[in-house]
């Protein structure tokens, strides 16, 4: 009987009879027909420390308008790889960013693309109990020219999601959909949720980890929240990408914890700190100037730019480990984090001594 | 057990949550979800019996697998029988334990064939079309996880979404590469190797799909939604070469591809002598269509490759400028022989019993030679009484009305074929010499076709059973004979009707390189008389027709000629 009512409770995804009438197309190979050509494989930077180079995102506009999660593997911009379901592949650049929401814009080179999609006007709301496909390049599977793979799910709880170190969602405040599958895994971030319908109602999230259990946590964004922001970021040059706005767009910075980098002069400049000032939370964790910062709660930061970037998604109030070069050896340190109402605000930095 | 409960549980996940506002209100559930959940139970009930718990003779280690014919030879992964031995226990779910005996192995696709014993009525699964299948299908994997039907060996089902299809998997370890696979997000677990996969819905609901035999991890070894399985279709392709008793190898071309910006997939380094470039495959070809599938990538290339036995007969199209050419190309080992018989030493462990013993036979060069001279002596036997050993004279014309008067002796192999004449000597020290230009060695492989048709086989210095292919891709189903004779081998396709009657359909014979082989195709009625061959024979070498015969007599010799 337990079996039986397992499968049951997997199986019906056609046979809900308050959606038979609607004449849409709901079974599950029905709808993943539908949904696989929206999906792309993106490839792009990373492959260090386990890092996967790959990802996954949706069609959010004909043109070939790419959603996906803010991540390392947009490092590669502007020669971000995005296949399509069917071997197409297009080159496209980091169009806008959304840290604070996890959420990237990218946009094809070409223009003369007429693509399916999913409208963004359409993102459609989620319940927990719902039941939902979820769609990603997890493991890069795909790896040629094939679609990528498709996953059962039932969004379990729509819930503030308890992941510790402040990264919470990758940087989305507020509810996530907690996933009864194991949905995210390396390179499924970015990747769409639809319900039976094939609407979109989520956006896979980064992996994390849940702190107090020490296991993965599979959930995504809820889309009926993004839609505005992604035709904001798609249509009105949303924020620039390579400026350090993205950096200073909320959360703490650099100077918070009271250290100063070295000026930012190229696109990779590495994180050197040049001064630490006394009595900080930089100076209280050991940071010293000269210190070369490589990682930022286990993830590399091989600029000042990606360190502002990974610095502004941490939560105030709490702490952020840190791994410095210095003399030729890996330390770790731990910088407690001011609380909201003590950053800086307008952002700044500390002066520049001036001999 | 708790039915209401349990029913409780289901309903909540599939997000009724209007039912579960008062803990009072009764289920009510739609009667189309009842009929689909019986009509799955029925699926279910009915499948079960052919899921197999493999495990080693002692009992330890184990696996899963599934039964597909009634003589009780089964189908499980490589990695389970090479940790299990020659000789299994294996359980099904009527809770009995049969002795089972390992027939052959595909070590580089994760597939062995065993044979269960001791009845002849087992429960068989029915194969489907994994080519049908599609992402988004529902589907049942069955198995013994985690061993846990060591008590009944009753099977647990897990179910889930075919995630994807034609999935390509690096290989991992020697030879072990699973190409053109399914992938399912339906739990499968340590335990589950080898058995099967099926298709859950529709019209092919229970029928088996795939082989169950590998899953993605990720730190800290979780199971992380991502399994695949062997599509059902190499497995059958394969199946005959497993009934062989050896250990079989993938195929290569012997040539790389590669992809451009465009898409297009190209030839990029042929090797000299690889059966693609004999055919006239040159580099910079582009690479259209293979075994009957359009190419666009090269992990398209791959999975066709890793989806037949090496030497297959497989259909190549490739476009040179504005030009299209059809090929057929015969694949070439992916591994060194003698790697792959490594695999195949006996296993360390208890000697088996006295139900195994008469049906395992250590021999070099094979996993177990018994099943070999089973399949050869088979096939064999199909073809009929022996033709007469003395020589042959067989006359007719080519098509274009050239007289052609054949004779096999024990001598020589002679041709006479309008104003000229050839002559191949069978003496001891002779040497391939006075052939028919172009034929590719015609006379001395006809001598190897009237040594099997007039019962000589012991005059081979080896003859073996292969497995089965289809005649020159679309022809239909032969079983394989390979015949070697003074460093020429001959492959001996003969087609066995249901009724175990045998028809010699062709043979090809080479003595160096496959692709320039000698190739002889039989058509049309057998002569009347005291030696009854086939009234057409085409002939080709390599892949270039040389000459078709139209015979209208075939007698018996009481001397030798010439």
């Amino acid at each position: 009987m337990i079996v039986a009512a397992t499968l049951l409770a997997c199986g019906l995804f056609a046979e809900d009879p308050a959606i038979e009438d609607a004449g849409v197309a709901t079974s599950a190979r029905a709808v993943t027909a539908e949904t696989l050509p929206k999906v792309v494989k993106i490839f792009g930077a990373g492959g260090l420390r386990g890092l996967p180079a790959y990802g996954t995102g949706f069609l959010i506009s004909p043109r070939g308008h790419v959603a996906t999660a803010w991540n390392h593997v947009l490092d590669a911009d502007p020669n971000i790889l995005v296949v399509l379901d069917d071997g197409r592949r297009l080159t496209c650049k980091l169009l806008a960013a959304d840290p604070s929401r996890g959420l990237a814009v990218l946009e094809p080179e070409r223009d003369d693309l007429d693509l399916p999609h999913f409208d963004p006007a359409t993102f459609a709301p989620a319940e927990a109990g719902a039941r939902v496909l979820a769609f990603s390049n997890s493991y890069k599977v795909a790896g040629g020219d094939e679609p990528v793979a498709v996953q059962r799910a039932v969004i379990s709880a729509v819930a503030e999601l308890d992941a510790r170190r402040g990264r919470n969602a990758a940087g989305i405040a507020g509810p996530v959909l907690i996933l009864d599958a194991p949905t995210n895994n390396p390179g499924s971030a970015g990747g769409p949720i639809v319900d039976r319908r094939g609407s979109l109602v989520g956006i896979i999230g980064r992996e994390l980890k849940n702190d107090a259990t020490n296991v993965f946590v599979n959930y995504a964004l809820p889309a009926e929240k993004i839609g505005e922001t992604l035709t904001a970021m798609m249509e009105d040059d949303f924020v620039a990408t390579s400026s350090a706005s993205i950096a200073l767009s909320g959360g703490p910075q650099p100077a918070d914890l009271g250290a100063l980098l070295v000026p930012d002069v190229v696109r990779r400049t590495p994180a050197y700190v040049e001064l630490v000032q006394p009595d900080s939370p930089a100076a209280a964790a050991g940071l010293r100037a000269g210190d070369l910062i490589v990682l930022i709660d286990g993830e590399l930061v091989p600029s000042i730019r990606l360190l502002r970037s990974r610095l502004a998604a941490v939560e105030p109030g709490e702490p952020v480990d840190l791994v410095v070069r210095r003399d030729g050896e890996l330390v770790p340190l731990t910088v407690a984090v001011p609380e909201v109402e003590d950053l800086r605000d307008p952002p700044a930095e500390l002066p520049r001594d001036r001999r | 057990m708790n039915v209401r409960a349990s029913l409780a549980v289901a309903i909540l996940a599939c997000g009724a949550s209007a039912n579960l506002r008062a803990a009072d209100v009764p289920l009510e559930v739609a009667p189309s979800v009842l009929e689909a959940q019986a009509a799955r139970a029925a699926v279910i009930e009915r499948i079960a019996p052919t899921v197999v718990a493999i495990f080693g003779p002692d009992g330890g280690g184990g696996g899963s697998g599934v039964l597909i014919s009634a003589d009780g030879y089964a189908v499980t992964n490589f990695h389970v029988t090479d940790g299990c031995g020659d000789a299994m226990k294996c359980g099904l779910n009527d809770g009995k334990v049969y002795d089972a005996v390992i027939v052959g192995t595909d070590p580089v696709g994760d597939v062995a064939l065993i044979k269960l014993l001791g009845r002849d009525d087992f429960p068989v699964a029915e194969f489907g079309d994994s080519d049908a299948v599609r992402p988004g299908d529902w589907c049942l994997a069955m198995g013994n996880p985690f061993l846990l039907a060591k008590s009944d060996f009753a099977p647990t089902v897990t179910y889930g979404l075919v995630s994807g299809t034609h999935r390509y998997q690096e290989p991992a370890g020697t030879f072990l590469e699973y190409t053109d696979c399914l992938q399912i997000d339906a739990s499968v677990n340590p335990g589950n190797s080898g058995g099967p996969l099926f298709a859950a819905d529709g019209a092919d609901a229970g029928k088996l799909i795939g082989i169950n035999g590998r899953i993605s991890i990720k730190r800290g070894r979780v199971n992380s939604g991502a399994a695949y399985a062997i599509s059902s279709n190499q497995v059958k392709y394969f199946l005959g070469h497993l009934r062989s008793g050896r250990a079989l190898d993938h195929g290569t071309l012997n040539a790389t591809v590669r992809t451009n910006f465009d898409g297009d997939v190209l030839f990029d380094r042929i090797l000299d002598g690889s059966a693609a470039q004999i055919r006239g495959v040159k580099e910079g070809d582009e690479l259209v269509a293979f075994a009957g599938r359009p190419i666009r990538s090269v992990n398209q290339f791959k999975n066709v490759l890793g989806v037949y036995p090496a030497g297959w007969p497989l259909p190549l199209t490739v476009r040179r400028g504005t030009e299209t050419i059809d090929l057929i190309v015969r694949t070439r080992g992916l591994n060194r022989r003698t790697d792959l018989l490594k695999t195949v030493a006996p296993k360390p462990g208890p000697p088996p019993n006295d139900v195994v013993k008469p049906l395992l036979e250590k021999r070099p060069g094979y996993v177990n030679a018994h099943f070999n001279e089973v399949e050869r002596d088979r096939v064999l036997a199909s073809l009929g009484s022996a033709l007469p050993a003395a020589g042959w004279r067989i006359a007719g014309a080519d098509a274009d009305g050239v007289e052609a008067e054949f004779t096999l002796s024990d001598r020589g192999v002679g041709l006479k074929l309008g104003a000229n004449r050839f002559l191949q000597s069978l003496e001891d020290d002779a040497e391939v010499l006075n052939e028919p230009p172009g034929s590719g060695g015609l006379l001395f492989a006809l001598r190897q076709w009237q040594l099997l048709r007039s019962g000589r086989t012991t005059d081979f210095a080896d003859l073996h059973y292969v497995g089965t292919e289809p005649l020159d891709w679309d022809g239909p189903t032969v079983d394989v004979l390979e015949a070697e004779n003074r460093g020429v081998v001959t492959h001996f396709y003969i087609e066995v009707g249901q009724d175990g009657t045998g028809m010699l359909r062709g043979f090809d014979s080479w003595q160096e390189n496959r692709g320039a082989a000698t190739e002889v195709r039989f058509d049309g009625d057998r002569l009347d008389g005291s030696l009854p061959v086939p009234s057409q024979m085409r002939v080709a070498a390599g892949g270039a027709p040389y000459r078709t015969f139209k015979f209208t007599t075939a007698t018996v010799a009481s001397g030798e000629s010439e």
